[in-house]
């Protein structure tokens, strides 16, 4: 048995015998935790020498049209696969107890772990596709029965944007696979990498457009964000973890993986563009950061801007930036889903998160104001945390792109800048200041939710003192 | 075994049934389903048997056909008059409710034994090549369903709907035999594989009178498929039909309505004078009916119209199929769809009767609260909205891959572009309903029983629909 496919099965097993009765909580932490472990063992276990795609298995499902199940990871795989267990793993964790549906709850989150795993791990760009979208239910029952806020209009939305925008995908993966001549046409991306490596083949810029706007409105790519800050301040904790920690790493992965090596012209043609709407990212989203009222609010909004800076290594077209990026990635959904897990257990104590009426928090809660404070470094790009690494990366791969991306610099540390306004002014608004009487009596995050959060904290502060142990595993996928 | 001999045991199996319920004496007719049922399996094995064509020369030769495509539907059909049938003991009570109660257990088994004669009308219709032919056995199954459409005779809505079906049919059919009339004053000939030919010989100055009756032909068989702008019918008759009888109409009514645009269509397209036209001609009724259909479902707030506008829609999606028979792929695209179809749709009407019954109404806000009285019947549900909507691992998304792989083939961007739009839209209709089943409250609690005959029918179509989705192999293969 591939062990790429336990990943993908623990959890759906999990979700059939919670379906079947069992208990619910047990049942699905089990399953993450044996996912944790193999991911790190296969992380550990990744032969660096020999690099390219390992632990490959096949199983034929339609050969003439050339669709097949192929698993397979190299290192950029493993340490998305890495961070979607951790996350998981955390956001299982930390669920609080649950009055409504509990079973159906966990179904949901196993799904959506389940989906992530197999897209990341799929070699096939139909199943790296059709994988991702086993997350669209479960996100819409996920936010309109548990979320909070105006929650129904906002699953509403978001699942109809994530609906839409994946139909574009599919039909830029279908263009992508039709333009390729009859005889050598393959969704296998190895085959892929392959063909764009002999460059005889040159693809339509057409078609990565359509790729850039489907996968980009899965990253929330300025201007087809709009879905992603309300989704996630409405959704419960542990969906906004999966979903903006992991699921969106998903739109930079198939950029990666699929336009880098296929289209190199059309990025270079089209790198204007990109960089219009990166500099939307970290700007205009940015300052709309800076103008929130609400924790939840804020941290969505701050996440889809962070979002600019790894395109901005994308954009950089070279190997230091996209590496950065790539780094940035795995930084970027642990940092965010310590801040969205904290942000719940907030919510959940005082019923609100907006800052006119909290404050003072850290005199009644000190270790959560502690780790909301390492969330908030690590998101403003502090020293010492993964995230620092990653965008010192991308700035310097985009300095060597040359004087195209003098603007999108300069926007990108003017957006330190502004990142750093409003985290700082998130956590005096939240844990600074005089405490009201009504939250005297509130209680410090628990012993158990601290360990979770610390499960996220631990490998985004290893891999900002030692970036080259994520750097020399995503490097062995970048072509050169 | 060739087709001709399966639809005379079918026909013989229908006779047989109305003897058994003259001369048996028993109040409950639901044997007369099960029998039915069986009779119908049998014949379904029968199918598999080798088929032998009517030798060549002869009468039979002339009028049927036993190619793969008649095989393949011949089959379908059977399984779709096997499930209503088995729909139908759970319907009982309904009908017992609306028919006149003078005579106890009167018209209760004729409702299970008409469906047999459609069945042996639409078997002929779909392996029939000559328009006589077609024109005899849309007859023999369209005055069936006449009855069967009616068949609440104290119910004016239903009364209501048999009107309009019995006189917008009966114009349909004129409009056919108006077609047939100058196809034959103009080629001499009714037989549909003949037409090339015949056109061939044929001054280019008579081409106008051809295109007229084609263009006729076009319209009535767009009333059968109810594609855009002869739909009209279709929500008023789908809301007023007994439940099984709408879940029959739309489905093995509308497939042998579209094998025999496809016979039709694929043989024209062999005639380059008219190929060109007819092509924009059915291209624009795609367009047209995937807005409709989809735009039309939004407001919906019937559940037996949302799936009516619903069953547009998908005509929708058929013919940018049918828009795109150059391309080889086409007929299983569209033979695989129809197979998806069969599944979701028959799934949902089938959830849809019981809880109708069980709640009183066809409203979806009927199915409030659905996953706390029935979880099966809303996971039953939810699987079906799914598969509708397009979501990967279902039937569903493979038939509309298929179809969007062929529409991109053929070079119908504008198409496949406007597909993407409706698809959003018919997320959102689709959507609703789970809404409806998760989200909202029971307006009252009580548990749903469901029958062991219905568990049957959900557990096995579920089935089909996640099988279909996860290996499509088999029924691409019997389309070859």
């Amino acid at each position: 048995m591939s062990p790429l496919l336990l990943l993908i099965l623990f959890p759906l097993v999990a979700s059939f015998l919670v379906m079947a009765g069992a208990n619910a909580r047990r049942t699905s932490l089990g399953a993450a935790f044996l996912n944790l472990i193999v991911s790190i063992v296969l992380f550990v276990r990744y032969d660096l020498h020999s690099g390219g795609w390992q632990f490959v298995s096949e199983w034929h499902v339609l050969p003439k049209l050339g669709i097949n199940l192929i698993l397979g990871a190299d290192g950029l795989t493993l340490t998305m696969l890495l961070l979607s267990t951790l996350v998981t793993c955390s956001a299982l964790w930390i669920a609080p107890k649950i009055d409504k549906h509990e079973g159906l709850y966990y179904i949901c989150l196993l799904l959506i772990s389940a989906g992530v795993i197999g897209a990341f791990s799929s070699i096939d760009i139909l199943f790296l596709y059709s994988f991702h979208e086993l997350a669209l239910i479960p996100t819409f029952l996920l936010i309109g029965i548990w979320g909070s806020g105006d929650r129904q209009a906002v699953a509403w939305k978001a699942t109809i944007y994530l609906g839409a925008g994946s139909f574009v995908l599919l039909i830029g993966l279908l263009a992508l696979y039709l333009s390729l001549p009859s005889e050598i046409r393959t969704m296998d991306l190895r085959q892929l990498d392959q063909i764009a490596a002999a460059g005889i083949l040159h693809f339509d810029a057409r078609i990565y457009l359509v790729l850039l706007v489907g996968f980009g409105t899965l990253v929330s790519l300025f201007p087809f964000h709009s879905w992603a800050p309300p989704a996630y301040a409405c959704a419960p904790a542990p969906a906004a973890m999966l979903h903006a920690g992991v699921l969106k790493k998903f739109g930079l992965y198939g950029l990666i993986r699929i336009a880098l090596p296929l289209f190199p012209e059309a990025m270079q043609q089209l790198n204007g563009l990109l960089m219009l709407m990166l500099i939307g990212n970290i700007l205009y989203i940015g300052y709309v950061t800076v103008a929130q009222k609400r924790l939840d609010w804020t941290i969505g909004y701050s996440s889809v801007m962070h979002m600019g800076y790894i395109f901005l290594g994308l954009a950089s077209l070279n190997i230091i930036g996209v590496n950065g990026a790539a780094l940035l990635m795995f930084a970027h959904g642990l940092s965010v889903a310590i801040a969205f897990a904290l942000c719940g257990e907030i919510r959940r104590r005082t019923g609100t998160l907006d800052y006119a009426e909290l404050g003072g928090l850290a005199k009644v809660m000190p270790t959560l104001g502690l780790l909301f404070g390492f969330a908030a470094m690590a998101s403003v790009g502090l020293p010492g945390f993964a995230n620092f690494a990653g965008e010192v990366l991308v700035f310097f791969g985009a300095t060597y792109y040359g004087p195209a991306m003098i603007i999108p610099i300069v926007a990108g540390v003017w957006g330190v800048v502004v990142s750093a306004i409003y985290m700082l002014r998130a956590y005096r608004s939240v844990f600074w200041g005089p405490i009201t009487s009504r939250w005297e009596s509130l209680t410090d995050i628990s012993q158990s939710a601290r360990w979770s959060i610390i499960l996220l904290l631990l490998p985004l502060m290893i891999a900002g003192f030692y970036p080259q142990l994520i750097l020399k595993m995503v490097g062995t996928a970048l072509p050169r | 075994m060739n087709t001709l001999l399966l639809e005379f045991y079918v026909v013989a199996l229908g006779i047989l049934l109305l003897l058994t319920e003259a001369f048996v004496e028993r109040p409950n007719k639901s044997y007369l389903s099960y029998l039915g049922a069986a009779g119908l399996a049998v014949i379904l094995l029968l199918s598999f048997l080798p088929q032998i064509a009517p030798p060549d020369g002869t009468v039979s030769a002339a009028f049927v056909t036993s190619d793969i495509l008649s095989v393949f539907f011949i089959r379908f059909l059977l399984l779709a008059t096997i499930v209503f049938l088995l729909m139908t003991p759970a319907f009982q009570p309904v009908l017992e409710r609306y028919l006149p109660a003078e005579r106890p257990g009167g018209g209760l088994g004729e409702f299970s034994i008409l469906p047999v004669f459609v069945c042996a009308g639409l078997m002929w219709m779909v392996s029939s090549v000559d328009f006589i032919m077609i024109f005899v056995a849309l007859e023999l199954a369209t005055i069936t369903l006449y009855v069967m459409t009616s068949y609440l005779r104290q119910n004016n809505i239903c009364l209501e709907a048999g009107t309009k079906f019995l006189i917008l049919g009966a114009l349909s059919t004129g409009f056919f035999v108006y077609g047939v009339t100058w196809i034959f004053g103009i080629t001499g000939t009714t037989n549909i594989l003949a037409l090339p030919d015949a056109v061939s010989q044929l001054p280019v100055s008579s081409i106008y009178g051809l295109l007229f009756g084609v263009a006729l032909i076009l319209v009535s068989l767009s009333f059968k498929i109810g594609a855009f702008p002869f739909q009209f019918w279709v929500p008023d008759v789908y809301q007023g039909a007994p439940t099984p009888v709408t879940a029959y109409l739309s489905v093995a009514s509308k497939a042998a309505g579209f094998v025999v645009l496809l016979r039709f269509l694929v043989e024209l397209e062999t005639i380059p004078l008219i190929a060109h036209k007819l092509y924009t001609l059915v291209t624009l009724l795609a367009a047209l009916t995937l807005i409709f259909g989809n735009f039309a479902a939004i407001p919906q707030t019937n559940m037996k119209r949302l799936l009516g506008y619903s069953s547009v829609a998908h005509a929708g999606y058929l013919l940018m199929g049918m828009a795109s028979l150059g391309s080889l792929l086409a007929i299983p695209a569209i033979g695989f769809y129809f197979a998806a179809y069969l599944a979701m749709t028959l799934l949902s009407f089938v959830v849809l009767m019981v809880v109708a019954e069980a709640s009183g109404g066809e409203e979806i806000s009927r199915f409030n609260g659905l996953s706390q009285r029935s979880p099966l019947l809303a996971g039953a549900m939810l699987l079906a909205m799914a598969s509708l909507a397009g979501i990967p691992f279902t039937a569903g998304f493979i038939g509309k891959l298929l179809i969007f792989e062929v529409a991109l083939k053929e070079g119908h961007f504008g198409l496949v572009i406007l597909g993407c739009v409706t698809v959003a839209a018919g997320f959102y209709y689709y959507f609703k309903v789970i809404r409806a089943m998760y989200w909202q409250q029971p307006a009252d609690g009580a548990p749903i029983q469901v029958t062991v005959t219905i568990r049957l029918l959900i557990v096995v179509l579920g089935a089909a629909i996640l099988g279909l989705g996860i290996y499509p192999g088999p029924i691409l293969a019997a389309l070859r």
